[in-house]
């Protein structure tokens, strides 16, 4: 997904690092990245540990780290945007205008990146990063621990217990698509976007799937 | 024996009544030390209720949630997960130094965020779901 941005930017001292919340495995997630040929690091997160630290709610979403290892940017939606709310479902397609404003903000995200690495443009400075972050509260904390609860639960072959602790998870924090979603998968390979959550989605309301990046 | 549940690692235990754990599975655990002026880390120790301490064990449970980190278990209380505290989290996030992770590849070899620096680094989620 981030191979040719990568190719192009390597030389300037520049690395992706794809982390794929995937508590299925990583070998549920090798065809993807066979397919990506990718010469980043590709990592496989099975606990969303990610998701833990840097307080994360969706895929995909990336963190801008700069030389010092410092937030450059806070977690923000990765080039993703909501034209696929108004997809037609039966055809899943979306109309030309939807699939070209869709790519064009995808492009105008990777060239941001592209002027971050070439020019330090669009990195924030210490005070505008703070404000940006997301704040942890004592349920999301709970959130997560009864998740890495519910995954090892499921691992185990204790699925019954390990849903109740995801259901949990997901009720403490219900802002965090990747909870609800990665326990729907857990529980069957499709359902992350089957009927179920096309009715979470709608209930969103006005309210963004993708809040855009305030670049 | 109880399984414990940290952020980044798993650990078994003999507990009993409750996460009441010898001083030694709670330091090869948590990696926090039983002193008489409380639970201690590094230079840091946080004073223990009398009702949380006994000889040579601690109430891993108390102490904890004392330091703000969610407890979770099972019905049967045989698996426990010690999650990382909200507090702890947001002054790691609003110090800006990115929150260091080792996780494995594809072929699972460990890598570690902190080996890149010098870089500038596009950190990216994705999933197959």
């Amino acid at each position: 997904m981030w191979q040719h941005l990568y190719d192009e930017l390597k030389d300037k001292g520049f690395m992706v690092v794809a982390v794929a919340e995937e508590s299925r495995g990583g070998e549920h997630a090798r065809p993807w990245i066979e397919q990506a040929k990718s010469s980043y690091w590709q990592l496989i997160d099975v606990d969303h540990r990610l998701s833990d630290l840097y307080n994360l709610v969706n895929v995909p979403q990336a963190i801008w780290i700069d030389e010092q290892g410092r937030i450059a940017r806070p977690p923000e939606t990765a080039g993703s945007t909501d034209h696929f709310r108004r997809m037609d479902l039966k055809t899943r397609t979306m109309s030309p205008e939807d699939q070209a404003a869709r790519l064009a903000a995808r492009q105008a995200y990777l060239d941001a990146v592209r002027a971050w690495v070439n020019t330090g443009r669009h990195a924030l400075a210490a005070d505008a990063a703070r404000a940006a972050l997301p704040r942890v509260t004592p349920e999301i904390a709970e959130a997560h621990a009864r998740f890495r609860l519910g995954v090892w639960l499921r691992t185990h072959g204790r699925a019954a217990e390990g849903d109740r602790q995801l259901a949990e998870a997901s009720r403490l924090h219900p802002e965090s698509w990747s909870m609800w979603r990665q326990a729907a998968d857990l529980d069957e390979v499709g359902k992350a976007s089957g009927p179920a959550f096309w009715q979470r989605v709608q209930a969103l309301g006005d309210r963004l799937y993708y809040p855009p990046p305030k670049l | 024996m109880t399984k414990i549940l940290t952020s980044t690692a798993e650990h078994e235990v003999a507990a009993r009544d409750g996460l009441w754990v010898s001083a030694t599975d709670a330091e090869r655990a948590i990696g926090w030390t039983l002193k008489p002026e409380g639970m201690c880390r590094a230079d840091v120790c946080v004073p223990m209720p009398a009702a949380a301490v006994g000889r040579n064990e601690v109430d891993l449970a108390a102490f904890w949630s004392k330091l703000g980190g969610p407890v979770v278990a099972t019905d049967t209380h045989d698996v426990w997960a010690l999650g990382g505290p909200a507090s702890e989290r947001n002054a790691a996030l609003e110090g800006l130094e990115a929150p260091d992770f080792t996780l494995p590849d594809i072929d699972g070899v460990p890598r570690t965020l902190s080996a890149l620096r010098g870089k500038k680094v596009f950190l990216a989620t994705w999933a197959s779901w």
